[in-house]
């Protein structure tokens, strides 16, 4: 259930005021109802509008999660369209056209999925999706997304933080960073075929930036199940840095004590650098970085957003940056 | 205007359909009806601007769809006069200014639109990204000298600079169309997905090489 509030987003409701789903799903009907009914047409609208507002967008299986506690995990700014969220992708296995992985990705099996974790941690094995969906309490989380091409939403992820995951696995001291080996099925995914990259899709973090609360192991946006374009079943989300960091479908988590090389990385290393923290100070090669246009957003003739470091995120993980020349490291 | 050998062989086989095609050359709708296409794309845009058609990215879905217009009918533009020659259709000729003025058109809502709705009408960031982007300094070079041949396609200005002048001047329509594919090549280069970019450049290859042919052949 997704929970607004228009306050600071630190106060959390209690347990008990919590409304339990059968009720608020009744009172949603009765609502409808009051606006199919003739009487009453203009309150009823208006109050049915006010409903579908919260109502989940009713494409895929609910997945429910708690507001996050984890500071910085719920903007207030406001989420994306689920049409745009989920029709505006870069997923290249589907092709490379922004429509293309709405189009194409419903090929995807997402089950049976398993992950495997493996590398330098004392428990290496092998999650099931169902397991991995129960490791950890599920939060629902509204970040801010920035692509590299200088667009950007607001979307309300459902997952946990990474960590929980990487704590049970329990890196060895030589653990320093995490390689995430996403999925390349040429039956499945068009893309593959093409060699616009070194398939399969790779992307990699520091282990500090893997542990950090804000890194997110996503199942579900706008609480529901991921969409496939999305990145279904499970993916990661990392709101500080370009979107391209967050590697979706993801099939291996990797520990190694050597940066890992990443795709975007090898196919233009003087493009796309290993940590792509958001930064409207180190512009892209072949265009700015300074602005951004966030969809959805007033139209066409909206202007752009002023680009902020780390995505807005700087209290939150800048300190995993102190003293590190960002123009070099970029 | 000569006609090409190999059609005039065929000539008593074709005399039926080509005069029935020269008699809606020369209809007098015909132009009307050609205006009515050139504007249909620019129509869908309207429209989808105005009703939220364009997806998710409406400023780049009507910077990208006017750009890809500009180049299709640029490529029209260009087939106009081998086509003419080939089908031994000089009818044809009197759509050419047309087209290449709708060409200019559509790269000018390109240009305007580029410059409204990602820039912001902000000139300083404009040249700021001409200096930053070759394929946005390449873009403008193409309009350029597209507006200068908008600008010499009347009638009298064919008069002013005299036939062979002007002649020389509007060849560099290949120039264009040279500046204007790899205007697209580069952005496209960032996802190294040449797919698109290689159909047109063909197109205008094989357009460029039947005017050479051509002209190689009539000087033996």
């Amino acid at each position: 259930m997704r929970i607004h509030s228009h306050h600071s987003g630190f106060d959390h409701p209690r347990a008990s005021e919590i409304t339990p789903r059968a009720i608020y799903e009744q009172r949603r009907a009765l609502l409808r109802l009051l606006a199919a009914g003739a009487g009453g047409a203009a309150l009823a609208s208006w109050a049915g509008r006010e409903a579908l507002a919260a109502t989940r967008p009713g494409k895929l299986a609910a997945l429910e999660g708690q507001r996050s506690a984890v500071a910085g995990a719920v903007t207030m700014e406001k989420p994306t369209e689920y049409q745009d969220a989920t029709g505006y992708n870069n997923f290249y296995e589907f092709g490379t056209d922004k429509a293309d992985p709405a189009r194409h990705a419903h090929t995807l099996k997402t089950r049976p999925w398993t992950v495997e974790v493996e590398g330098l941690v004392a428990r290496p094995r092998r999650f099931d999706i169902d397991e991995l969906l129960k490791l950890s309490p599920q939060e629902e989380r509204i970040y801010r997304l920035r692509c590299v091409e200088g667009w950007s939403m607001v979307i309300p992820w459902v997952g946990y933080s990474l960590a929980e995951l990487i704590k049970r696995v329990q890196p060895l001291g030589s653990a320093k960073y995490v390689e995430f080996v996403t999925l390349a099925d040429k039956a499945v995914m068009p893309g593959v075929n093409g060699r616009i990259l070194d398939w399969p899709y790779t992307e990699g973090l520091r282990l500090d930036e893997a542990m950090h609360p804000l890194t997110l192991l996503a199942f579900g946006m706008y609480g529901e199940l991921l969409p496939n374009q999305n990145g279904a079943p499970v993916r990661i989300v990392v709101p500080w840095k370009y979107g391209f960091k967050s590697a979706k479908s993801i099939v291996k988590i990797r520990f190694t004590e050597k940066e890992p090389a990443t795709a975007w990385n090898k196919a233009a290393r003087n493009e796309y650098g290993f940590y792509s923290n958001v930064n409207p100070d180190v512009d892209h090669p072949r265009w700015s970085q300074a602005t951004e246009r966030r969809i959805g957003e007033g139209g066409l003739f909206a202007k752009k957003r002023k680009t902020e470091l780390f995505n807005g995120y700087a209290a939150q993980v800048g300190q995993l940056y102190a003293g590190m020349d960002l123009k070099k490291f970029y | 205007m000569a006609q090409a050998p190999a059609v005039s062989a065929g000539h008593g086989r074709a005399a039926g359909p080509r005069s029935a095609a020269l008699r809606w050359l020369l209809h007098p709708a015909a132009k009307p009806v050609l205006h009515g296409l050139c504007l249909l794309p620019l129509v869908w845009l309207v429209y989808g601007a105005a009703f939220d058609r364009l997806g998710a990215n409406p400023a780049e879905a009507l910077i990208r769809s006017l750009g890809g217009w500009t180049l299709r009918l640029l490529c029209l533009t260009l087939a106009v006069t081998p086509l003419r020659q080939m089908l031994g259709l000089p009818a044809l000729a009197r759509f050419r200014r047309m087209l290449g003025v709708y060409t200019f058109c559509y790269a000018l809502l390109h240009l305007l639109c580029y410059s409204v709705f990602d820039m912001g009408l902000d000139w300083g960031e404009i040249a700021r990204d001409v200096a930053k982007r070759p394929f946005i300094l390449v873009g403008m070079c193409a309009f350029a000298l597209l507006l200068l041949l908008a600008a010499t396609s009347f009638n009298r200005a064919i008069r002013w600079l005299g036939a062979r002048r002007w002649q020389q001047l509007h060849r560099s329509v290949y120039l264009i169309a040279g500046l204007a594919l790899l205007h697209f090549f580069w952005m496209r280069a960032g996802k190294n997905d040449f797919a698109e970019v290689a159909v047109y450049a063909a197109i205008v290859a094989v357009l460029l090489l039947a005017r050479i042919g051509r002209k190689l052949l009539l000087k033996k």
